[in-house]
């Protein structure tokens, strides 16, 4: 650090306790907010390591602006891509409570939006309404999810473009004010930024999300169900393996929400055990222990379609629920 | 004739800067901002017209300076004025108002006498800026 003061003339000499890296790093609280990601967040390597490279250069950068060297902001809009499930949302989510532990966004606050929040239905409706959620984000994040649809190829007189043409706007003149954040599926956002360079060399950050591995769902789905109160006997865990080793094979498979619909389910077969038990023996009038309302045994898992002989991968019912593009707003557990 | 009316209006013209601190402290209280602005500076004329609605969901100064500077764009020698709205019972009215824009030559106001019955005058004050129609006027 003092190489570099000496390179600069005279009147920028450093004050004489500027703070170490270290120092500012343990000053800050980072290490807090970079130690609860690692413990909520199973997986997710590619953006963890992005958080870390951010988190390190706004200490640099303050270090930087205590010798008095040149220091600003740099952009930092994303894009998410990964196939469903994958933790976008959920991330973004959480992406504005980190920034602004980091200290680079004002406020902690995330504008969650689609495009039928951007985009108007007659002219000269849409800039009104793109710049209105843009007031909205001002000083917090603004979440675009499945933003590709803001971009019609086969309408030309879509309105889409001109919300694409505010925010491009608004993020090249306002980086300081606004993070943007893009979400969507991998192949659909390459043709997106395909037919929008304007947007594509604005996103300077572009991160992908890998599918989970086996071991990483199963940790996800203890996970859910610790956060839910529930647990897993070590029968039923190696049910949940077996489980998780079937559903990975099938298609429309999508990852975290899939088992999160399975525990869902699971859930819903406990209780019906439960009740089912208590109905059979009417006279026993003692509460239900605490240790059988938590508990989710084998029994529920192996009851799923996906463990019956003759299923046939078009006929689970569960399908229809978890595939990509009928799937629900992710609401916040979606992990 | 430097008009000076609502709040920071005898202090030098405040800056960017300044203004979002304002506005953060107004959002930071609860109350709305909106813009208004005018080309009629007479001090009884109390309703501008809004540029926009009131902010009522904003969270940051930035998305207010964000319609101070379209309205400043569009108008650029209006007065255009920051107004913060309290909605908590009790006060329901303008909490806060400032103007930020003002036209660059302000010519001021005559003060016109009208001699009444008897020898009794009434005094009115007169915008010049008002001879011509509005619109026109700076």
């Amino acid at each position: 650090m003092s190489a570099i003061a000496i390179d600069k003339p005279p009147q920028a000499s450093p004050p004489a306790a500027a703070p170490g890296l270290h120092a500012l790093y343990q000053q800050s609280g980072i290490a807090e907010v970079l130690g609860q990601l690692d413990r909520e967040l199973i997986g997710l390597a590619p953006v963890k390591g992005r958080i870390r490279e951010v988190a390190a250069y706004l200490i640099v950068d303050k270090a930087r602006r205590a010798q008095g060297l040149t220091s600003g902001p740099p952009s930092l809009h994303m894009c998410f891509t990964g196939n469903p499930g994958t933790g976008k949302t959920t991330v973004a989510q959480r992406m504005a409570d980190i920034l602004h532990r980091l200290g680079y966004i004002r406020k902690n606050h995330l504008v969650s939006v689609t495009r039928d929040d951007l985009v108007g239905q007659y002219i000269g409706h849409t800039a009104p309404k793109t710049r209105d959620v843009l007031k909205r984000a001002m000083g917090g994040v603004l979440f675009i999810d499945e933003a590709y649809y803001l971009y019609r190829p086969e309408n030309e007189r879509d309105y889409g473009q001109e919300a694409i043409e505010i925010l491009l706007q608004v993020m090249e003149n306002q980086r300081d004010d606004l993070v943007v954040i893009l979400a969507g599926y991998q192949a659909r956002m390459d043709v997106f930024f395909q037919s929008n360079p304007g947007m594509a060399s604005r996103v300077a950050h572009h991160i992908g999300f890998p599918d989970y591995t086996a071991e990483e769902l199963l940790q996800i789905a203890r996970l859910m169900l610790t956060r839910m109160d529930y647990r897993l006997d070590d029968e039923a865990l190696s049910a949940m393996r077996d489980y998780i080793e079937h559903r990975l094979r099938r298609p429309h498979f999508a990852n975290a929400r899939s088992i999160r619909n399975a525990l869902d389910r699971a859930r819903l077969r406990q209780a019906q055990r439960l009740f089912q038990n208590a109905m059979q023996a009417p006279d026993r009038r003692d509460e239900p222990e605490l240790d059988a309302l938590m508990r989710i045994s084998a029994a529920d898992i192996r009851a799923s379609r996906l463990f019956q002989p003759d299923n046939r991968p078009d006929k689970d019912p569960a399908q229809i629920v978890v595939a990509p593009q009928v799937a629900p707003r992710a609401p916040t557990s979606n992990r | 004739m430097r008009v000076t009316q609502g709040t920071f209006s005898f202090l030098p013209e405040l800056s960017d800067q300044e203004i979002h601190a304002q506005c953060e402290y107004a959002i930071r209280r609860g109350w709305a901002l909106a813009v208004e602005y005018t080309d009629d500076p007479h001090p009884r004329n109390s309703y501008w017209e809004m540029w926009g609605l009131p902010m009522f969901d904003l969270k940051d100064g930035a998305g207010a300076l964000l319609e101070i500077n379209d309205c400043r764009k569009t108008f650029p020698s209006h007065y255009i004025k920051v107004n913060a709205f309290d909605a908590t019972q009790g006060f329901e009215t303008v909490r806060m108002s400032f103007i930020v824009n003002r036209p660059p030559e302000e010519p001021g106001f005559m003060l016109r006498r009208q001699e009444g019955a008897g020898r009794t005058i009434r005094y009115t004050t007169h915008a010049y800026a008002t001879n011509k129609p509005a619109g026109e006027r700076y």
